[in-house]
């Protein structure tokens, strides 16, 4: 059912009772040509674009939970491309380019709010470094904008410009970021894929694969066992897990990543916006509650759930920015489970394993990502090559030393 | 979270620093394949959902090197000891 304007009508007009399911409960067939592990939102998208771009429609998502279970409905739904290094910056502005058209392309009203992203600097090596990174998106042909204090306090007035030890002295702006929806980005790649032919298979745990002469030839999941010619792994947190299946040791630590809401409250803040001297990032949704989060707690962990001396890291850094958080309760605060890469940025590849394509490393900017993950983990799993854009997210690239660290942190997730 | 120090007690996690896993053993640099094994040793990891032998600085208290034992799906703490051995 294509949904528009016409056929909203023509359901109120009949009691709303036509509204079909958006996406069919599948059966799990016994061979596929390609099956993706993961029905998060990079999963799904992989689906919807291998059908949709590369015609490649036998395919079947495998989720454990159900569709918008795991980080796809954890996130802080925050959309942008503003990045510093050529490894990265192409890819993370393809994903923007998708988001700009993507509710025409998959039919669903995913939210995308292109509102913009602020971030602001408290000092002058922080605005030199504004500079640089606004400079290096504009060479790659992404909009950013350098403001000074009174740039940022025409935006967002209420901020506290003269912290004593933290001052606002002015903000880089993306204008073409935003927000999006997250659920709705998951439910509009699922029906968009099921209705290409894609089976989307939830409650169905993989416990194993099928490898014979170094090429995988299907996996056994708890819905009994699958034939398959390729299978893509999108399954962020879990990646050290699943990949241990295949006898692969990967570049990644679980981590956990915790978020806030507030209680609903009149529109406030129109803009995302970061704090450059604490990591802090808020934005408010169109229900009213202010979403917020910062830091991963920086140990290993699959529990999804976090500790409090992060929460009261997060509260601070946002006390600092914008004092009058004070005065608004949160109403609630959740944990998910991050794919934490050696050097903070992501992997596209193939595995040793012949048939067997790999998708993590998303750190904690993994939402922004999914079309262009999408996108281009199809590209490679249809073409067996690399896609443009992609091309430096590669899994050796720490055997290579081409790494793509933004952060200059090193080899501890912890600190991306 | 609170990490049983074996000097202070049980302290919050935030008078710790976290560091890693404490099984992996720095290569010998002279051994054959050392770049390979240095490679594995710096940027691979086992990342286990379960049981996981950490090193944790104590740098909020005693300044000491631990190495704690956790289950990294409900962060619960069955061993701490220290990471120089012996016992307090």
């Amino acid at each position: 059912m294509k949904y528009s304007a016409f056929s909203l009508l023509k359901e109120a007009f009949r009691g709303h009772a036509g509204w079909t399911p958006a996406w069919r409960k599948a059966e799990p067939k016994s061979e596929y040509d390609v099956v993706i592990v993961g029905g998060g939102g990079h999963g799904l998208a992989t689906a919807y674009y291998l059908a949709r771009v590369h015609g490649i429609a036998n395919v079947a998502v495998l989720e454990k939970g159900y569709i918008g279970s795991g980080n796809a409905g954890r996130n802080t739904t925050i959309i942008r491309s503003n990045y510093l290094l050529p490894g990265n910056e192409p890819f993370y502005e393809w994903s923007m380019k998708l988001w700009e058209g993507l509710e025409q392309d998959f039919n669903y009203n995913a939210m995308v709010s292109q509102r913009g992203v602020l971030n602001l600097y408290h000092s002058d090596a922080q605005r030199d470094a504004s500079a640089r990174r606004g400079n290096a998106m504009r060479l790659h042909g992404v909009d950013a904008e350098l403001l000074d204090r009174d740039g940022v306090r025409r935006m967002v007035p209420f901020l506290d410009y003269d912290n004593a030890r933290f001052p606002i002295h002015g903000g880089l702006l993306q204008r073409r970021g935003g927000t999006a929806r997250h659920d709705a980005v998951v439910w509009g790649y699922a029906r968009g894929a099921d209705m290409r032919g894609v089976d989307i298979i939830e409650n169905c745990e993989i416990t194993g694969f099928t490898i014979r002469d170094g090429q995988v030839t299907g996996l056994d999941t708890t819905r009994g066992s699958i034939k398959a010619k390729k299978i893509g792994l999108a399954v962020a947190g879990n990646t050290s897990r699943v990949g241990g299946l295949a006898g692969l040791r990967l570049p990644i630590e679980s981590h956990v990543l915790q978020a806030f809401v507030s209680e609903g409250i009149k529109p406030a803040i129109d803009q995302v916006v970061t704090f450059g001297a604490g990591h802090f990032y808020i934005s408010q949704s169109d229900k009213g509650g202010l979403v917020f989060g910062g830091d991963i707690d920086g140990y290993n962990s699959y529990a999804w759930r976090g500790n409090l001396p992060v929460v009261e890291d997060v509260m601070e850094a946002g006390m600092a920015m914008w004092p009058g958080l004070g005065r608004i309760r949160m109403l609630r605060q959740w944990g998910g489970l991050m794919d934490m890469s050696m050097d903070g940025s992501p992997i596209i590849d193939k595995t040793p394993v012949e048939g067997l394509y790999l998708n993590c490393g998303w750190c904690y900017g993994g939402f922004k990502a999914t079309p262009a993950s999408g996108w281009c983990f199809a590209h490679l799993i249809a073409r067996d090559e690399p896609h443009e854009v992609a091309s430096a997210l590669r899994l050796d690239r720490t055997a290579t030393g081409a790494l793509i660290d933004e952060r200059g942190a090193g080899a501890q997730p912890n600190l991306h | 979270m609170r990490i049983p120090c074996p000097y202070c007690g049980p302290r919050g996690n935030d008078e710790f620093t976290y560091l890693g896993d404490a099984t992996v053993r720095r290569p010998d640099p002279a051994a054959p394949e050392a770049s390979r094994a240095f490679h594995d040793y710096v940027y691979l990891r086992d990342n286990p959902s379960g049981i996981h032998q950490e090193l944790w600085y104590h740098g909020g208290g005693c300044h000491a090197w631990l190495v704690v034992t956790r289950n990294t799906r409900a962060h619960d703490i069955s061993d701490v000891k220290l990471a120089a051995g012996g016992k307090p």
